[in-house]
Formats: C-alpha cells, sequence, structure tokens
C-alpha cells in the first residue's frame, strides 16, 4: 500500500458533467438531445438504423431520423409521442463525459423537473423562438433557482423558423432579465439554435452570422461544475462504521476501525481536526481509506473511510465535518416539492432522510403555496401533487441541517410515507430551528 | 439591444476535482454503503460477466477491511461458457462471498418453465429469480445494469423498487432526489439497486483497466469455431446447433457480452489485452447489445416488456 500525496486523481480528465434539460414536448427537447448525442458521435451506428427504420415506419420525411425517436424510450411514449418520465443519457468529448437527464416539461411533470435538476451543475431550458418566454420558461428558471442549479442555459430552439431571428434572440434576452432579477439568479446564457438541423448545437453555424457567442456543447464544456460551500468546510455523512474483527479479510486488520461516507463538501487530510456534529465532540483524522488504498488528503465527491484518532463514539446517522458545524435541531422551516397524488395536511405524520439519518417528523404548519411562474404566495393549509409549500417540521430526534441556499447537500432532504414507504417530497431547509 | 451572448473568457478555471473514473466508483461505493446501511438481507447478482465482476470489486472496497457481508446470486441459464462459470467460481473464492445458484435447467427438468420455440433461455430466468428472492427473503439485490445499454433502462432508477411478482411498473417510478436513496418498502417487496447506472461500457473497461481487475479469458480475442447467424457470430454447441446451411469456421474472436450461450454473439477482434479492447470499444460503432444480444432484437420494445415482468 503505498501513499500518494494527492488525490486519486489518476486521470486529468475527463471530468463528469450532469446536466438536465426543461422544456415542453413542443419546444424540440428530445429533438435537441438526440442531436447532441448523435453530433458527439454518441450514437451508435445500431441505435441510429434503428431509429431511422423507426421513424420511417412513423411517416418521417425530413433529413436524417427523427432524433427525438432516440431518447423516447418506453413503448406508451412512443405511443403518445411524449416523454412520460426522466430517463438518463450519456455522451462523451475528449473533455468530459454527460450524464444528461431528460426532464419531462409538462405543468404535471414537475416532479420529474426537481428529480433532474436535483443532481445538476447545469439546466439547459429550451425555450420556442416562435413563442418566446412563456409562463413554463419562468417555472423552469424559478425550479431551477429554487433547486440552487449551478448554472443555467436558455437553448432558444427553431430560431430557423423565425423572421428576424436577430431580433428574437433580443427580445428573449431582454425577457429574461427581469425574470432573472426576480429570482435573485445570473441572467442565463442564451444559444439561440436549430435542434433539428444541428445549428450551434455541436458547433457553431454560418446559419446565424449575427451571433458571435459559442455553441451550446461548447458552452457546457467550458462549465465549471458546482461547489456550494467554501473549500475549508469539510462535511461526510457517517454511512457506516467497518469494523471487521475477526472477520478481516487480513489479520493485521482485526482491530481496525474506520468511518465510511461521501464527503458531500470541502476536502480532508490527515492530521485535520474533525468535529462529530451530534456531540460537538472534535478528534483528529489519522488515516484515509480508498478501498485497501490509503491516501493522505481527499477532495468532495470521494467516497472514502476515516479512522480517527481516539475512540469517539459516531455511528450510521451522524455528521462528521470540519470548521464551523451545524447544530442539530429539532425543528425547521422548509419548502416542499409535493410529489405525491395524495395531499399533504397539517399534522402529517412523516419520515424524513437527511444525509445518512432517517428520523420521524411531524408537519406542524403548511404556510403558504409558491407560484413560482408568477413569484407569488398563496396562504394554505395543505397542498397537493406539484405544489411547492413552506413548512414546518419538528423531528422526532435532533437533525444537523443547514440552510438549502448555503449547501445544497446539507439543506436537502426526502420526505417518505411511514405507512407505504413512497418518496412524498423533496425538501429544502429554508431557516433551521425556527420555531 | 440586450443580448445574452455567453462569454467563454469570463468563466472562472476551477481548482483539480476528481477525475470521472474516481466520481463514478465514489458513488457506486456510496450506493452500495446505503444498501448494507438500511436493508437487511441485500445479494449481488454475480454472473462472472465484466459487469458483475466490476460490481463485487467495487463492493470489496465499499467495505474493506471487512469482507462483503451479503451473497452473491446466479441465475444459471444452463448455457453458459464453462471459463465464464470455472471463472466465476475462482472469483467468489477469491472474494470470501457465498454462492447462491438458481438453475434455468432445474425449472426445465421439472415442467415449471418450458423451453421457447427460438431456443433462447435470456427470458426464462425471471421466474427462478423471483423464487429465489422469495425462498432467501432477499430485500435488495444488486445488478450490474446501466442505463446506456437499453432504451428502457435509461429509465431506470438508481434503487428501484419491485412489487410482491417483482413486477416494474416505469410509470410509477419513486422520484429520486439529490444522492438521497429511498430503500424503504413494504412486506413482499423488494428494491433493485444498480451501482453501475450511471457507467458506459468505456467507463467499465477503463475501470477494468485502471484496477488491474481479472475477467474471464473469452473477453479477450483468442480462436473459436463460429457459424454466422443473423449477422452475429455464434458459438455451436448443444444449444446452438449449426443449421443446414451454416458453416463452422474458425475465426479470431472475442465477446463484449457474456450470456446466453445460444443468442450470444461474438465479435471479430484481435484485442489481446485490456488496452486494446479500450481502443476497439472506443472506436466502436455498435452497441454492445446491438452487436452481440439477439434477445434484445425481438421488438422495440423487448426489454421494457422484460423488465415489467421481473427481469433484471
Amino acid at each position: 500500500m503505498g501513499t500518494s500525496t494527492l488525490t486519486p486523481g489518476r486521470e486529468a480528465a475527463p471530468t463528469l458533467l450532469r446536466l438536465a434539460t426543461a422544456g415542453s414536448v413542443d419546444d424540440g427537447k428530445s429533438t435537441l438531445i438526440g442531436r447532441l448525442l448523435h453530433d458527439t458521435k454518441s450514437v451508435l451506428a445500431d441505435q441510429l438504423a434503428a431509429v431511422e427504420d423507426a421513424s420511417r415506419r412513423r411517416g418521417w420525411t425530413g433529413e436524417l431520423a427523427d432524433l427525438a425517436l432516440l431518447t423516447d424510450g418506453l413503448r406508451a411514449e412512443r405511443e403518445q409521442g411524449i416523454t412520460i418520465d426522466v430517463a438518463y443519457r450519456y455522451f462523451a468529448t475528449a473533455e468530459r463525459s454527460y450524464v444528461l437527464a431528460d426532464t419531462p416539461g409538462h405543468v404535471e411533470y414537475t416532479r420529474n423537473m426537481v428529480t433532474g435538476a436535483s443532481t445538476a451543475d447545469v439546466v439547459v431550458v429550451l425555450v420556442d423562438a416562435r413563442h418566446g418566454v412563456l409562463e413554463q420558461t419562468r417555472r423552469h428558471l424559478a425550479l431551477a433557482a429554487l433547486l440552487r442549479v449551478p448554472h443555467v442555459i436558455v437553448a432558444l430552439n427553431k430560431i430557423d423558423l423565425v423572421e428576424d431571428p436577430r431580433q428574437v434572440y433580443a427580445d428573449v434576452s431582454s425577457q429574461l432579465l427581469p425574470v432573472a432579477e426576480a429570482l435573485s439568479v445570473p441572467v442565463p446564457a442564451v444559444v439561440p439554435l436549430s435542434a433539428l438541423h444541428g445549428d450551434n448545437v455541436v458547433r457553431t453555424s454560418a446559419a446565424t452570422p449575427w451571433y458571435q457567442g459559442p455553441s451550446l456543447l461548447e458552452l457546457l464544456e467550458s462549465l465549471p461544475p458546482g461547489r456550494d460551500l467554501p473549500r475549508d468546510r469539510f462535511r461526510m455523512p457517517v454511512q457506516l462504521v467497518i469494523r471487521p474483527q475477526q472477520g478481516a479479510r487480513d489479520a493485521a486488520h482485526v482491530d481496525y476501525r474506520g468511518y465510511a461516507g461521501l464527503i458531500t463538501s470541502g476536502a480532508v487530510a490527515v492530521g485535520d481536526e474533525v468535529v462529530v456534529a451530534a456531540s460537538g465532540r472534535t478528534t483528529t483524522v489519522a488515516g484515509i481509506d480508498l478501498g485497501a488504498e490509503t491516501v493522505s488528503r481527499a477532495e468532495s465527491g470521494l467516497s472514502v473511510t476515516l479512522r480517527l484518532a481516539d475512540e469517539v463514539d459516531v455511528s450510521r446517522g451522524d455528521l462528521l465535518g470540519s470548521g464551523v458545524v451545524p447544530t442539530p435541531v429539532q425543528t425547521t422551516s422548509a419548502v416542499l416539492a409535493w410529489l405525491s397524488p395524495a395531499p399533504l395536511r397539517e399534522g402529517a405524520r412523516v419520515l424524513v432522510k437527511h444525509g445518512t439519518r432517517t428520523v420521524h417528523a411531524l408537519v406542524t404548519a403548511i404556510h403558504e403555496r409558491l407560484d413560482i411562474a408568477r413569484l407569488t404566495q398563496v396562504p394554505t393549509t395543505s397542498a397537493d401533487l406539484n405544489d411547492l409549500v413552506r413548512v414546518d417540521l419538528q423531528f422526532a430526534e435532533p437533525l444537523p441541517v443547514e440552510s438549502y441556499s448555503s449547501s445544497r447537500d446539507g439543506g436537502a432532504f426526502i420526505v417518505l410515507d411511514p405507512q407505504d414507504a413512497t418518496t412524498l417530497a423533496a425538501g429544502m431547509v429554508e431557516v433551521p430551528g425556527r420555531e | 439591444m440586450t443580448t445574452l451572448t455567453p462569454d467563454l473568457s469570463a468563466l472562472a478555471t476551477e481548482p483539480e476535482r476528481p477525475g470521472l473514473l474516481d466520481v463514478l466508483e465514489a458513488e457506486a461505493v456510496h450506493i452500495i454503503r446505503e444498501v448494507v446501511g438500511e436493508l437487511e438481507r441485500p445479494v449481488m447478482l454475480f454472473s462472472g460477466g465484466k459487469d458483475s465482476v466490476v460490481m463485487l470489486h467495487l463492493a470489496a472496497k465499499a467495505l474493506w477491511p471487512a469482507p462483503v457481508p451479503f451473497p452473491v446470486l446466479h441465475v444459471d441459464t444452463g448455457h453458459n461458457f464453462p471459463e465464464v462459470l470455472e471463472f466465476r467460481d475462482e472469483a467468489v473464492g477469491r472474494y470470501g462471498v457465498d454462492l447462491h445458484v438458481a438453475s434455468v435447467q432445474d425449472y426445465l427438468d421439472d415442467g415449471r418453465l418450458s423451453e421457447r420455440p427460438d431456443g433462447t433461455r435470456n427470458p426464462l430466468q425471471t421466474l427462478p429469480l423471483l423464487d429465489a428472492i422469495a425462498e432467501h427473503r432477499f430485500d435488495a439485490v444488486f445488478g450490474g445494469g446501466r442505463r446506456d445499454e437499453d432504451k428502457a433502462r435509461a429509465k431506470e432508477r438508481i434503487v428501484s423498487l419491485r412489487n410482491a411478482f417483482g413486477h416494474w411498473d416505469p410509470k410509477n417510478q419513486r422520484p429520486e432526489l439529490w444522492h438521497l436513496y429511498n430503500t424503504r418498502r413494504r412486506p413482499g417487496e423488494h428494491v433493485r439497486v444498480f451501482p453501475l447506472s450511471n457507467w458506459t461500457e468505456l467507463d467499465v473497461w477503463r475501470y477494468i483497466a485502471r484496477e488491474d481487475i481479472a475477467l474471464p479469458s473469452l473477453y479477450y480475442a483468442h480462436e473459436r469455431e463460429v457459424v454466422e447467424r443473423d449477422g452475429m457470430l455464434l458459438s455451436p454447441g448443444d444449444w446452438a446447433r449449426p443449421r443446414e446451411d451454416e458453416h463452422p469456421t474458425v475465426r479470431t474472436v472475442r465477446y463484449r457480452t457474456v450470456g446466453d450461450m445460444s443468442c450470444t454473439g461474438a465479435v471479430p477482434s484481435s484485442a489481446r489485452d485490456v488496452e486494446a479492447v479500450i481502443a476497439e470499444v472506443a472506436a466502436s460503432t455498435i452497441t454492445e447489445r446491438g452487436a452481440t444480444r439477439a434477445d434484445d432484437r425481438l421488438s422495440e420494445a423487448a426489454m421494457e416488456d422484460r423488465k415489467k415482468e421481473g427481469y433484471f
């Protein structure tokens, strides 16, 4: 077992970028994704042959094939010509590999956009150049803002179908300014493109000589993946305590005791002081293991096992951190994206999973429903499918939550039904500890 | 006029981050650890094929230096390549895990299943799998499925619920948010867990190279007697007898997937080591299933139909 001085970044490149798309069927979203896959050479001969064949049988007469068929995978979708659930697609360049969450854009499928955007580094919002910024566009931008997606790009599709593309581009750009301001987010970059013809999707096109910017892919290639906490704020929810004792695969490890987890932010190095959030107890990092390999330092995004200098009381569900770690609280205010057909009422008994801990919780109050397209709030005492509501929660046991605005990982939780085990809601902590 | 033309030069450069394989490995290890932390009786599907070998390697890494705390299960079609079965047994011994075998042949012998007219046995694996899950009361089944393999798999969750009949309902999947997995279920239900969801075939091969993972020999180029059928090179054996008009010839081939011998085809290849395979996969213009799996060609929605019935 050698000790390396770096994280095991044995490859400088490629990196991984997670992207989600938002837009409606009619905006040409599946076609755009098909185009990204096709033009990055991520569609292989047999897939394309199957799509060409299916296109012909459906009466497609355009160039190439109906690239939307590459992504509309399920039988019901092909029959209805719509996308009914999040599908994941993969494409790669020399620089980067992309995981693309293709999320349906109809109002009733808000839950899918929340799903796709929750892990995304970037959301690409489609706008049809013929229609400009619609209520749906505002909803997609607002959801991306609510979920704190680090980057948002507007893909102005079907630019080939408008009379004065330059004017449309300018109009859409100016329509986005007040929306971004109201959401307190940076104004998204806008790329004019034609998914059908491939203009400005992977390569910049002579068809838009008035546009001097990068293609959509060139922009994606240059985005830094998001970080949401200063680098010094190390966080690792403990998944397992690894104590092989007599079962160790090697007798040298009978006394091994390690705390396994995924580093959600910051970095950790041997010799660093770490805090157990629940008890406030501090100790130092004696060793960092990645499987059988020992390293001196590990970064956010890696799964590691930490050995600690002192025997501290740490178990699954605890949070290890450095610097200022969140104090566990029993109450919080939060925004819930309600994802269940069964409505939420005040007084509901639920389960909350935050980090690696799941606790019983009570929805003590429902304050208002957020109309994110209009940026207004309506007082309410219940929530229906796809509603976004501000609530107060009481936990049966203290949880070290942070506000979602300061940390996506520290502020995110899911709400589960204790009876039927379904996932009821996505939750984002607003103010921890608010009564 | 106002325009929002993106300016690439304005984007800050980031400090170095973990690379692609590090991130994929960390995600898979995290998923395996979540299941071990939250469920009582997991099992890992293990055929000796490359994806399941990578998955077992990741499990060993996730729990090191403790042993892998769950058994592995092989649903044996009875049509497996002997060298893969040998490799399976050797690997199980090396990792120190218990092996359960659910045998399709047993089901054919006692009449619980009957052979299909086309002779393929992959669709017959579902019933023995579901019976094994019920018999051992497994509550989580790790599978090596990847979302890039098939259009229906592209819609699959990382932690995917199956009802008491093992069925998957693609229209009624739980939303999967952030990296917070819901592993809870009602009595009789179980979850299928796919730690390699976000890996591509090329990622798997690059990881095999990086970690120096041993594989069955038929993943590398070797001489083999094959017959050409529907554009695929099939290994003639007891289960895929050459037809009248087919003439077996010796070719230099390798397998991109190993499954039922009667419907898993080899590809012409001279790639005798992992670097050569990576170069070949990177340059390939045919997806791994399209080139090699007759059963996925049955219909445009073949995989979706099998998944709904409980296939992995």
